[in-house]
C-alpha cells in the first residue's frame, strides 16, 4: 500500500469511528427531552394562507 | 383529555439503533468493498463522501424531520405523512410509494438473509470444511443451493429443499418479531442485534489484520491487499481519469443511498414513531455515522484484503458482484483460513444480523398503513401482510434462475423508484413544506447545531444532484431493462413481465388501501 493509501484509510476510518464516538457520547450524555406544554404560538393550525 | 394511544420508541438509544439496524445491511459489507476495489480504490471515496455531504445525510436529516413531523400528526404511515403535508387526498397515493417499495424488496431480501443464515448453519455445523478450497464446488453449492439454474427447482425435489426451510424460519421470524411491535418487538431486538454484529465484526476483522503473508506468495499481506482498497489510483489510472467518470459518480451515489436507506420511506415511518419534541437532528447523525462506521471501517477492511491474502491479486482487480463475493469468494477463503469454520460462522451470522434489522424496518411501513387505514389490529395487519409478502417471497423463490425475478424487482424497487420517491421527499421538504418551516422542525429538539449551509443544500444542491445522477442512470439503464419487460426470452417464461405484473398487482392493491384510508381520513379530519 503506498503512503497515499495508508493516509486516505486513517483519514476515512479514522474519521467516520471518531464521528460516531463523538455521536454516542453526545446522545449518551445528553438527557432525552421532557415532553413539554407548547404555548399557543407553537400552534400549528396547519392553515396555508 | 386525549391520550396519545399511537405506539413511540421507547428509548432515544433504541430508535438510533433500529434506524442503524435498518440501514446496516450486506451492502456494507460486501457491495461497498467491491465497489470500491472496482472504481479506483481511495479514490472512489471523493465521490462517496461528496454524495453523504450533500445527498445521503441532509435527506436522511429531511427524512427524520417529515416522519416526526408526520407523527406528530398522528401518523406512521408514509401515505398518511404525504397527505398531511400535501394537504390533499393525492398526497396519499404518493406517500404510497414508501410502503410498496419497502416490501418489494423485502420479497427478494428475505431470500438473502435466509442464504446468510444458511452458510452460518453450515459453517457452524462444519459442513463448509468439507468443501475444501475448491472453488468450483463452492460455486455450485451456492447455485444448486438457491436454485439458479431452474426455475421451480427448489420447490421440485423429494422432499422440501433447505433453501426454503430457511427461509421460511426468516420469514416466521420476521413476522413474528413486527407483531410484537415497534418498541417491544423491532427496538429490543435491535438492542441486542446491532451491538452483537458490531462484536462479530470487530472479531472476523482483528482476524483479518493479523492474517500472515500467503506461504507460496509472500507478497500477498494484507497490508497490500488493503493497497486495492485504499490507494487512490490503481496502476495505469490517474485521479482525473477516475473522477471524470460518470459512472463512478453514479456508482458511489448509489451505494450512499442504498447504504443509509434514504428515500425508501423507512427512516419516514421509524421517526414518526418519536414524541414531537424528541431531538431528530443528532439522532440522524448518529444513525448516519453508524452505518458509515460499519461500511467504511468494518466493511472496508474486511472482504478485499482477506480475499486478496488468500486468492491473490486477480479476485480483487475484477472484484465479483455482491453475490459472488459473499457466497463464492469469501467462503473460499475462510476455507482456508485457521480456525475458518467459526470465522466463517461470526461473519455470515454477522451478515443474517444485519440482514434481519434491515428486512424488519420493511414490514413497518405497510403496517404502519393497514392499521391506520384498515382501522385494524396488529395481528389483522400482520396476517394481511404475511399472506402477501409470503406469496411475494415463494415467487421469488419458484422463480430462481439466474436470479432473474430477483434482479428485475431490485432493479425497479432499489433502483429505479428510490430515486423518485427520495427526489419526491427532497422537493417536499424543501419546496412545498417549505425550507424555512422544513429547518424549524429539523431544529426543533434539536441537540446539535445544524450547518448553515444547510437550508442551501436540501433546497438546491440536494435536488439537482438526486435528479442529474437519475437521469444520467436512467439513460444508461432503462433501455435495456425495458427491452427484457417487451420482448421476453423465447426458451422460457418471460419472468421479467411477471415480475414486474407482481408489482403492480401489489401496487393496485396498496392503491385500493390507501383509497380506503382516505375516505377515513376524510371524515376524522378533512385535508
Amino acid at each position: 500500500m503506498t503512503l497515499a493509501g495508508w493516509v486516505i484509510m486513517v483519514l476515512a476510518c479514522g474519521g467516520f469511528t471518531g464521528l460516531l464516538l463523538w455521536c454516542v457520547r453526545k446522545v449518551v450524555v445528553t438527557p432525552e427531552a421532557p415532553e413539554h406544554l407548547h404555548s399557543q404560538i407553537d400552534i400549528d393550525t396547519h392553515d396555508k394562507e | 383529555m386525549a391520550v396519545d394511544k399511537r405506539e413511540h420508541w421507547g428509548t432515544r438509544i433504541g430508535a438510533i439503533l433500529a434506524v442503524t439496524g435498518s440501514a446496516v445491511g450486506l451492502g456494507n459489507f460486501l457491495r461497498f468493498p467491491g465497489q470500491a476495489a472496482k472504481y479506483g480504490g481511495g479514490a472512489f471515496l471523493i465521490p462517496y463522501l461528496v454524495a453523504f455531504l450533500v445527498v445521503g445525510l441532509p435527506m436522511a436529516w429531511a427524512e427524520w424531520a417529515l416522519g416526526r413531523y408526520g407523527g406528530a400528526r398522528g401518523h406512521n404511515s408514509s401515505p398518511g405523512i404525504f397527505r398531511t403535508l400535501l394537504g390533499s387526498r393525492k398526497g396519499a397515493y404518493v406517500g404510497m410509494l414508501g410502503t410498496l417499495m419497502p416490501v418489494m424488496i423485502y420479497m427478494y431480501y428475505l431470500s438473502v438473509e435466509a442464504w446468510c443464515l444458511a452458510y452460518a448453519w453450515d459453517y457452524l455445523t462444519g459442513h463448509f470444511a468439507r468443501l475444501g478450497t475448491d472453488l468450483a464446488a463452492i460455486e455450485n453449492q451456492f447455485l444448486g443451493f438457491v436454485g439458479a439454474g431452474q426455475d421451480g427447482i427448489l420447490f421440485g425435489g423429494a422432499g422440501v429443499s433447505r433453501m426454503l426451510v430457511f427461509l421460511g424460519f426468516c420469514f416466521l421470524t420476521n413476522t413474528v418479531l413486527i407483531y410484537r411491535g415497534v418498541n417491544r418487538g423491532i427496538e429490543r431486538f435491535c438492542n441486542l442485534a446491532m451491538p452483537l454484529l458490531i462484536v462479530c465484526a470487530l472479531i472476523v476483522l482483528a482476524r483479518v489484520l493479523t492474517l500472515p503473508a500467503h506461504p507460496a506468495h509472500p507478497e500477498q499481506t494484507v497490508a497490500n491487499g488493503l493497497g486495492y482498497m485504499w490507494n487512490p489510483v490503481k496502476p495505469g489510472q490517474t485521479l482525473w481519469g477516475v473522477l471524470s467518470n460518470p459512472e463512478v459518480w453514479m456508482a458511489a451515489t448509489g451505494q450512499i443511498f442504498f447504504s443509509l436507506s434514504v428515500g425508501f420511506g423507512l427512516i419516514l415511518t421509524y421517526a414518526s414513531y418519536l414524541k414531537p419534541d424528541d431531538d431528530v437532528a443528532l439522532s440522524g447523525l448518529t444513525a448516519c455515522a453508524g452505518n458509515e462506521f460499519c461500511e467504511v471501517v468494518l466493511g472496508g477492511m474486511i472482504a478485499i484484503p482477506a480475499a486478496f491474502v488468500f486468492l491473490g491479486p486477480s479476485v480483487v482487480q475484477s472484484p465479483p458482484g455482491t453475490f459472488g463475493m459473499g457466497f463464492v469468494t469469501l467462503p473460499n477463503v475462510f476455507n482456508q483460513m485457521p480456525l475458518g469454520s467459526f470465522f466463517g460462522f461470526l461473519f455470515f451470522f454477522l451478515l443474517f444480523l444485519a440482514a434481519i434489522t434491515s428486512s424488519l424496518s420493511m414490514l413497518q411501513p405497510s403496517i404502519a398503513l393497514l392499521e391506520e387505514g384498515l382501522k385494524i389490529g396488529r395481528r389483522a395487519s400482520v396476517s394481511i401482510l404475511a399472506f402477501i409478502t409470503g406469496t411475494g417471497c415463494l415467487f421469488v423463490a419458484y422463480f430462481s434462475k439466474g436470479f432473474t425475478a430477483l434482479d428485475t424487482l431490485d432493479f425497479w424497487m432499489a433502483n429505479f423508484f428510490i430515486f423518485i420517491f427520495a427526489t419526491i421527499q427532497s422537493v417536499v421538504f424543501a419546496w412545498v413544506l417549505g425550507i424555512d418551516r422544513g429547518m424549524a422542525e429539523l431544529r426543533r429538539g434539536a441537540e446539535i447545531r445544524l450547518p448553515r449551509i444547510l437550508p442551501f443544500v436540501l433546497k438546491y444542491v440536494s435536488p439537482t444532484y438526486l435528479l442529474a445522477i437519475f437521469c444520467l442512470w436512467a439513460w444508461k439503464n432503462l433501455p435495456e431493462r425495458w427491452e427484457a419487460i417487451v420482448h421476453p426470452p423465447a426458451d422460457g417464461p418471460p419472468v421479467v413481465l411477471f415480475s414486474v405484473l407482481l408489482i403492480l398487482a401489489v401496487g393496485v392493491f396498496f392503491a385500493l388501501i390507501v383509497n380506503v384510508a382516505n375516505k377515513s381520513w376524510d371524515k376524522e379530519k378533512p385535508s
